[in-house]
């Protein structure tokens, strides 16, 4: 773990109408880190997450990512909104994971993984998906349509899919909400297997044991707010704010 | 346990019956009356039709089958599958810029898009081939140049615009109104996540509608246009009123020409035009079952297959 900042957020504020989703969220995550963000439902996390690789832009408020601007560039003390051509380069650095997968359901799962490095132009796009289906252990599957597949089965291509790019930074929405409760195991092993070999995560998740167990930094939003942050062990198991206690209370 | 029930008394309505006599033994179903009754009736209905169509001395079939193969009709149905397979096309292609003009997100295009729809939906295909045949009165000379300033070159549009072109481009322009509401439904039932999926890899706009949105859409857009086409067969014997000898010009042609065959003739033409669409039809069921698979489980049996295992059900 070096200590490079990989993420690093300024005065995130976004409204969607009159209200306001993200007010103000500072936020820094070193390269290789493993960052959790909890809340309860409606306090912004997805906003915040989509907000990293510009799925959403913000109002005001800046994202870099390995030093970085996202989606914006600095002109004369102001920030510009980036063409759609730079804003995909970017994206293609940043992996993204989504709750209900979003896998192409008239895709194989191979063509699934090899349809972005296809578009990029890398090498040999098929050898490498083929590795990374191995990798999350459905490479029986790679000739399937995403419908044949259990859900863990295709949360773990959508996982491939994300790889595929060999992004330096993954986001994780809710991975495992979507899924039955006997199969949440198998898509965070995968995610646990990530945040072994340094790639940095940052991951919104309901699944507080899972963020104490593999998350270095853990982010209580509320509100459109950061409430609290700090190591995994110190927010979860010694909150210090009355609303994270309430909240990790409730879901333990 | 079973040797009990073999040699269980009949059933009695009020003595309940051992359970296992109850769960052992197929429910029989209701029987219906009604619906013997009322196929009997209909098919009484028919088989009188069939026979008044064929014995009816009105219908003259010596004559319908005189006409039916004759040069001028074949040539009118060739004609008229020639208009309409071009109208299909232009039509789609139409609609699709269209579609995409109503979902760019820039008001000047959607408002031009909306326009276009609304006012070629409204006007009778009639009236608008009508407008075209009576164009070349309207603008003798299509001319290229300034707008508003001086011409540089001019083209006589009667020598442009040959009676099929003009037939085309009235069908195309009503078809494309058309068009455009069936592809733009089908580019909205594709989920919203996927257009997140393919911006999160950085697939390219255009990348994004050829590989992953078109392609969803056109599960539903297939279809439907296939669907569309086949009220496009039947309009396109409206060109008959712009001076084209399609299938119905020919035959009304004909039907001047041999008064004594009016009847035969419009047979000639009902029967050429019902082939045509069944033929759609049965493209169409199979499009159906081609784009339905994946979405359903099991993909619903064809009439052939439906039709086979009643009969073997039935004289089984
Ligand atoms: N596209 C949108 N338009 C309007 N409101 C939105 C939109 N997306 C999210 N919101 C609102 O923003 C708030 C935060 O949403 P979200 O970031 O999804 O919360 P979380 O992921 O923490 O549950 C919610 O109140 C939600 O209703
Ligand atoms: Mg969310």
């Amino acid at each position: 773990m070096n200590g490079k900042t990989a993420v690093e957020i300024r005065g995130a504020t976004k409204s969607f109408g009159t209200h306001r989703v993200l007010d103000g969220i500072d936020l820094d995550i070193r390269a290789g880190q493993v960052a959790a963000v909890i809340g309860p439902s409606g306090a912004g996390k997805s906003t915040l997450l989509r907000t990293i690789n510009h799925l959403d832009q913000l109002d005001l408020g800046y994202v870099k990512v390995l030093g970085e601007l996202i989606g914006v560039r600095e002109h004369r003390g102001r920030l510009h909104e980036l063409g759609d051509r730079a804003i995909r380069q970017q994206r293609s650095r940043i992996g993204f994971v989504f709750q209900n997968f979003n896998l192409f359901p008239h895709l194989t799962i191979l063509e699934n993984v090899t349809e972005a490095p296809r578009a990029h132009r890398r090498p040999t796009p098929e050898k490498r998906a083929l590795e990374l289906l191995e990798k999350v252990g459905i490479a029986e599957k790679a000739h399937a349509y995403p419908r044949q597949l259990s859900g863990g089965q295709q949360q773990r291509a959508a996982i491939a899919r994300a790889l595929a790019l060999e992004p330096e930074l993954i986001l994780f929405d809710e991975p495992t909400s979507a899924l039955d409760p006997e199969l949440v195991g198998e898509v965070l092993a995968v995610i646990k297997e990530l945040a072994r070999t340094g790639t940095t995560l940052v991951i919104v998740t309901h699944e507080i044991a899972f963020a104490r167990e593999v998350a270095d930094l853990v982010f209580f939003l509320d509100g459109g707010r950061l409430i609290e942050h700090g190591p995994a062990a110190d927010v979860i198991d010694n909150p210090q704010h009355p609303r994270t206690r309430e909240f990790i209370g409730k879901v333990l | 346990m079973s040797a009990d029930s073999s040699t269980a008394p009949r059933l009695q309505v009020d003595t309940p019956p051992p359970d296992d006599l109850l769960t052992s033994r197929p429910v029989i179903r209701s029987r219906h009356p009604w619906r013997w009754v009322a196929t009997a009736v209909v098919l009484v209905l028919a088989v009188q039709l069939g026979h008044g169509l064929i014995s009816n001395p009105f219908y003259q079939w010596d004559r319908f089958r005189f006409w039916f193969t004759q040069a001028p009709i074949l040539e009118g149905l060739l004609l008229t599958l020639e208009v309409a397979a071009w109208s299909a096309v232009l039509g789609l292609l139409g609609g699709v810029v269209l579609a995409l003009m109503r979902l760019s997100g820039v008001a000047l295009l959607q408002a031009v898009s909306w326009t276009y729809i609304w006012i070629f939906r409204a006007v009778p295909l009639i009236v608008l081939l009508l407008f075209l045949f009576n164009f070349s009165a309207l603008y003798p000379q299509l001319s290229i140049g300034i707008p508003f300033g001086p011409a540089f070159s001019g083209i006589d549009t009667t020598d442009l615009l040959g009676y099929t072109v003009i037939g085309v481009i009235g069908l195309s322009l009503n078809e494309a109104a058309y068009a455009a509401e069936v592809v733009r439904a089908g580019l909205a039932s594709v989920d919203q996540g996927q257009h997140e999926a393919a911006n999160a890899l950085g697939l390219s706009r255009a990348r994004q509608f050829r590989r992953i949105v078109l392609p969803q859409a056109q599960r539903a857009i297939v279809p439907a246009y296939v669907n569309q086409l086949v009220g496009l067969i039947k309009a396109s014997s409206l060109v008959s009123y712009v001076s084209l000898l399609d299938l119905f010009g020919t035959v009304q042609t004909l039907g001047a020409t041999f008064p004594g065959d009016i009847v035969p003739l419009l047979l000639v033409a009902t029967v050429w035009y019902v082939i045509l669409t069944s033929v759609l039809s049965v493209v169409q069921y199979y499009v159906e079952r081609y784009y339905a698979r994946g979405s359903q489980r099991t993909v619903p049996p064809t009439p052939f297959q439906r039709l086979r295992t009643v009969t073997r059900k039935r004289f089984a």
